[in-house]
């Protein structure tokens, strides 16, 4: 009887334990799909923007994100100051060109969007790691990194100065 | 004629002996197997398809626990890597090695590679990555020493009790936001308190060890 119990009692647990209903990454019992699956053709997320964002206006909290997305997504390859010898390139991958060259200095915004969201040469896209709005925020991190390159100790606000030093 | 045969006194130590030890075993049971190691897979490394090293990747190279793991602040999920994801650099890099085989096959076949959890929680709990990541609970917190995991294993036991220590009490267990990501993180003198980081946070403790928070 004790034992009858316990055996129903710790069923019950295993049944709480593994309910009806599907974890991240799990499929129905029995399914033939396998992972990745992939979204229908022509259809699009509910979370994601039917089509490309405008460019944002320029604002601190912009280049912000645009830093902290930088440092994650980028950096590895195109180094934290852009110079394009991240830690990854150093390790063997194909240096990438530099943002500091001409071409770049004088390539469109939209120039450097189109490289995240489709990649470019041996470089991924990264279309499905940095979202819409914070390829904007990465492009205006770029600009900002290239605009520091020519800038002097004359450009620093006179009293953040002593800090930098 | 005597009601109990000479043998009756052993046979009636036995069975007293025997309920004691039974009892015992049955307390030893409920209180101490469950919360071994062994049963808790607590520092258990169990193989993967590939031996991924975060030590190697975190410490050594200095990638962020967010290149590989995109969805950790807007998902319950922290999401696992694609292969696209590892290929970015392996694309290029170690392209011959022959414990990626399973990366390039997973690549060429378009089949995800099935990595080995390491930490299970059951289907009665609900947890989510996104909100202890903004309320600056950092990744070492739950995970140990993750940036130093050669193999990954499990650092904590996941039992409901070390789920409402921190409920409990959160203060100790926070940093400032943008430490939270940092997996060789250390309080200084200049860390802001876990008073005042709950303020910041407006983490409000009580409700956080209601039953459906954690039980929905």
């Amino acid at each position: 009887m004790a034992f009858a119990s316990l055996t129903i009692a710790l069923a019950a647990c295993d049944n709480m334990a593994n309910q009806a209903k599907l974890n991240p990454y799990e499929l129905p019992y029995g399914s033939q799909l396998r992972w990745p699956v992939m979204p229908p053709p022509n259809t699009v997320a509910r979370d994601q923007p039917l089509k490309a964002p405008p460019a944002p206006p320029i604002t601190v909290a912009l280049l912000e994100r645009g830093k902290q997305r930088y440092d994650i997504n980028c950096a590895p390859c195109h180094s934290r100051i852009g110079d394009g010898n991240g830690i990854i390139v150093q390790r063997g991958f194909p240096r990438p060109p530099s943002y500091y060259n001409e071409t770049l200095r004088n390539a469109s915004n939209q120039h450097f969007y189109d490289v995240i969201t489709h990649g470019h040469g041996v470089m991924f896209s990264y279309a499905d790691r940095v979202e819409a709005a914070d390829r904007w925020a990465v492009v205006a991190y770029i600009r900002a990194l290239q605009a520091s390159a020519a800038a002097t100790p004359a450009d620093v606000p006179a009293g953040e100065l002593s800090a930098l030093q | 004629m005597a009601i109990f045969p000479p043998q009756a006194n052993v046979l009636m130590n036995a069975a007293l002996l025997g309920t004691f030890a039974g009892g015992v075993l049955l307390l030893l049971s409920i209180w101490v197997v469950p919360v071994i190691g062994y049963n808790t897979e607590e520092r258990f490394a169990p193989e993967q398809p590939i031996p991924f090293s975060h030590k190697h990747h975190v410490s050594g190279l200095g990638l962020d626990c967010r290149y590989c793991h995109t969805m950790v602040e807007k998902s319950s999920n922290a999401g696992m890597p694609s292969t696209a994801i590892c290929m970015t650099c392996h694309s290029q890099i170690w392209t011959n090695a022959a414990m990626l085989a399973p990366d390039r096959q997973s690549l060429a076949e378009n089949i995800s590679i099935r990595w080995t959890r390491v930490y299970t929680l059951p289907d009665y709990v609900y947890f989510d990555h996104s909100i202890h990541v903004a309320k600056g609970v950092g990744c070492t917190t739950c995970h140990g020493p993750i940036g130093d995991m050669a193999m990954t294993w499990k650092a904590q036991p996941l039992h409901m009790s070390w789920c409402l220590s921190c409920h409990r009490d959160p203060a100790p267990h926070l940093r400032p936001r943008e430490e939270v990501f940092n997996p060789h993180w250390r309080r200084t003198p200049s860390t802001p308190s876990g008073e005042e980081l709950m303020a910041q946070y407006r983490i409000n403790t009580k409700n956080l060890s209601d039953c459906g928070i954690c039980h929905r």
